[in-house]
């Protein structure tokens, strides 16, 4: 056990693997980056769409049918499709991340509006505010550690389907897990798969903090 | 259509292995959850840190932990019980949840009550417990169900053959049939398992009739 796991560690302590192209801290830039742009573009969709669900209580439905058919979607199947149907690139896999961001991101805006208490919300058309001033001051800021909770569920979504989208040739720190694989290389897939998870283990823990901050009253 | 006829004999195996690598992480999953989520609903001072761990648990990414798993516990990098232990892990993470909020809704007068009556305290938790969470048990039960079955198909990056080999050996020929079938096969079997369960859960639960 020590053995692979100490290969694992010269193997990330090599000045090799920390410039360049195939470096890590290129690596770690693109599958942010990759993870920011998707989540983005996923919640200008997803998130609008579930606030004006749970505001107005319309679609609920479907909503919930849609969120629960893709996960029963296997990620590598419409990874692996999205390439052949679109060819390689970088827009086919960032389509395919999208696509699965949007059932937490949209879950997260209409539960969390959920879960405000209607008779706070009567209370606030009580005193005379019009609906965007309930969606936007109380709705939303009550709302807003499960809106955050969906985003948090997305981000590692993505984080661990990038991942895997380094099969169909997205970069990334993917490329160390499948190129590693490939060529028998097991230090250089096991030290990529601790950095992924150490950069999942990152990204839950800022928004543990950040949930935590946003339940705090202004 | 032409295809999936001809490779019927490969895909009914290549199901029978997803079946058998979904099926195990889910019950082990349960079955080490119902423990677990009963001690964190049962004691406050351990909620807080258990649903922390199990939550960290959930965060590490699959495939990554497919890769580390064999280093840590010396199994072959090839052996399908890495796939088996790794979806076990996420189906506890999810499960440990459910169940800390299933065993909470039960009624504490259903459990006054039953104290009354004279139920000994473990008694209390196997027959009246037990059955009252069991509704929200089944819900957490099939949640983890179809995402077990979605997530085995990673297993087919690591060599481990099921219906996500489809994927793979479709994507290398450049063969988007072979990758819709796999598709639809993965998610048939999740909607059979999911059917699987309910009819177990109606069977085990006969007084839910609505």
């Amino acid at each position: 056990m020590s053995g692979v796991f100490g290969e694992a560690a010269d193997w990330l302590g090599s000045s090799a693997h920390w410039h360049g192209d195939d470096g890590i801290p290129h690596r770690l830039l693109q599958h942010v980056g990759y993870t920011c742009l998707t989540v983005a573009i996923a919640g200008a969709i997803a998130i609008p769409l579930g606030l004006w669900i749970g505001h107005t209580g319309r679609l609920r439905g479907l909503a919930i049918a849609v969120t629960g058919a893709l996960r029963a979607l296997p990620t590598l199947g419409l990874l692996t499709l999205v390439v052949l149907w679109r060819g390689i690139g970088l827009t086919p896999p960032i389509t395919a991340l999208v696509v699965l961001a949007i059932p937490p991101l949209l879950a997260g805006a209409y539960a969390g509006l959920e879960s405000v208490d209607r008779q706070t919300i009567d209370a606030a058309r009580g005193v005379g505010m019009n609906e965007w001033q309930v969606l936007g001051r109380v709705e939303i800021p009550l709302a807003m550690p499960v809106i955050l909770g969906g985003v948090r569920n997305a981000v590692l979504q993505v984080v661990a389907t990038a991942t895997v989208a380094a099969y169909i040739g997205l970069g990334g720190l993917g490329r160390y897990l499948i190129d590693g694989v490939a060529v028998r290389d097991y230090p250089q897939t096991l030290a990529g798969a601790v950095v992924v998870v150490v950069l999942a283990l990152v990204l839950d823990g800022m928004f543990a903090l950040l949930q935590r901050f946003s339940l705090s009253p202004r | 259509m032409r295809w999936f006829l001809d490779n019927l004999d490969e895909i009914r195996t290549l199901a029978l292995q997803h079946l058998w690598l979904s099926v195990v992480p889910v019950i082990a999953g349960f079955v080490l959850a119902l423990p677990i989520g009963w001690l964190a609903n049962r004691f406050r001072r351990v909620r807080g840190p258990l649903i922390g761990l199990v939550g960290v648990l959930y965060a590490i990414p699959s495939l990554p932990l497919l890769i580390i798993l064999p280093g840590v516990i010396g199994t072959s990098f090839l052996d399908p019980g890495n796939v088996a232990i790794v979806l076990s892990i996420y189906a506890l993470a999810v499960m440990v949840r459910t169940a800390c909020d299933a065993f909470g809704q039960v009624p504490h007068e259903a459990l006054e009550s039953a104290s009354a009556a004279g139920y000994a305290p473990w008694q209390r938790v196997v027959a009246v417990e037990l059955p009252l969470a069991g509704p929200v048990l089944l819900a957490g039960l099939r949640v983890a169900s179809v995402s077990t079955v979605s997530l085995v198909t990673v297993g087919a990056l690591v060599g481990v053959s099921n219906l996500g080999s489809l994927f793979t050996d479709g994507f290398q020929r450049g063969f988007r049939t072979e990758i819709v079938i796999g598709v639809l096969a993965v998610v048939v079997l999740a909607l059979v398992l999911d059917a699987l369960w309910v009819a177990l859960g109606a069977v085990l639960m006969p007084w839910r009739r609505a």
